[in-house]
């Protein structure tokens, strides 16, 4: 059985349902991650965020890009990001100030940004672009491992180099006890 | 909507700019790193978007969010094994009390 590709009496089409709310659960729990007081429940809205994202992912037609999102941003770099909250809690830093002491023009140069990217979109025709286009998966490899080889080494270079730079940064030094 | 480049480019300048304010404005540096997490999410998603509406873009788009992710995974790893180095000598996470150069 397949549903209708559009919701009976208001008609609305599924994937634009499916957008809106995966958007609001985005920029819900990104709203929570730059203004929650705990820091832990952060890093937790971080993971929802990046969870929703990976479902517009899909809607755009890039499961690859959502799979990989969801190995390496869920399960790498939040796992990552709590253990670094847990080392680096004391116990009066969630009780004291959240904001630096320009918060509020902060958010008015936030908002301003959001304001320009708006407009900015808005003013550009895109029509002339706009040929929606399906899943492109295989695509992808082709291109990944023939045009774009040489990058991917590079990139798995880098990525070696980080890991051994972060054991080298994160290890104790010989001696020091505290 | 979902057939519409202009959602997909709204969504994106929203994050980055809920990212922005929250690189701005938090005091610890964890959250710093968050931050700047939500804004190459941001980008990514409207790289995402434009292969999926440019036909020209199409395979391209995807590998290069591909390569975008893998240099952010890099950028948190020593980002924070940065912010634990420092916290082991400063016995604080906060930002604003990094200021042995002021001193």
């Amino acid at each position: 059985m397949t549903l209708p590709e559009v919701i009976p009496f208001i008609n609305v089409r599924w994937d634009d349902i499916l957008f809106l709310i995966l958007a609001a659960i985005m920029i819900g729990s990104a709203l929570l991650v730059v203004t929650l007081r705990d820091i832990i429940r952060c890093g937790l809205a971080m993971m929802v965020c990046f969870g929703a994202l990976a479902g517009i992912y899909v809607i755009a037609g890039a499961p690859l890009v959502a799979a990989t999102q969801v190995l390496v941003y869920i399960g790498a770099i939040s796992v990552l990001v709590l253990f670094a909250i847990m080392l680096t809690q004391t116990k009066a830093a969630p009780a004291r100030l959240v904001f630096q002491t320009q918060a509020v023009p902060a958010a008015i140069a936030a908002v301003l940004l959001a304001g320009i990217i708006a407009v900015s979109v808005a003013a550009t025709d895109w029509h002339a672009l706009s040929q929606r286009v399906e899943s492109a998966t295989g695509a992808v490899a082709q291109v990944l491992f023939q045009q774009y080889v040489l990058p991917f080494e590079i990139v798995s270079v880098l990525l070696l180099a980080a890991v051994i730079g972060g054991v080298f940064l994160a290890k104790r030094e010989q001696g020091d006890v505290s | 909507m979902t057939n519409s480049l202009d959602a997909y480019l709204v969504l994106s300048g929203l994050l980055f700019a809920i990212g922005s304010f929250g690189f701005l404005a938090r005091r610890n540096a964890i959250s710093m790193l968050m931050s700047i997490e939500l804004m190459l999410n941001a980008v990514n998603l409207a790289i995402v978007a434009f292969g999926s509406f440019v036909d020209r873009l199409r395979p391209n788009a995807s590998v290069i969010a591909l390569m975008v992710i893998a240099v952010a995974a890099a950028e948190a790893t020593v980002g924070l094994a940065i912010v634990i180095a420092i916290y082991r000598n400063r016995r604080t996470p906060l930002v604003d009390e990094y200021d042995s150069l002021r001193q």
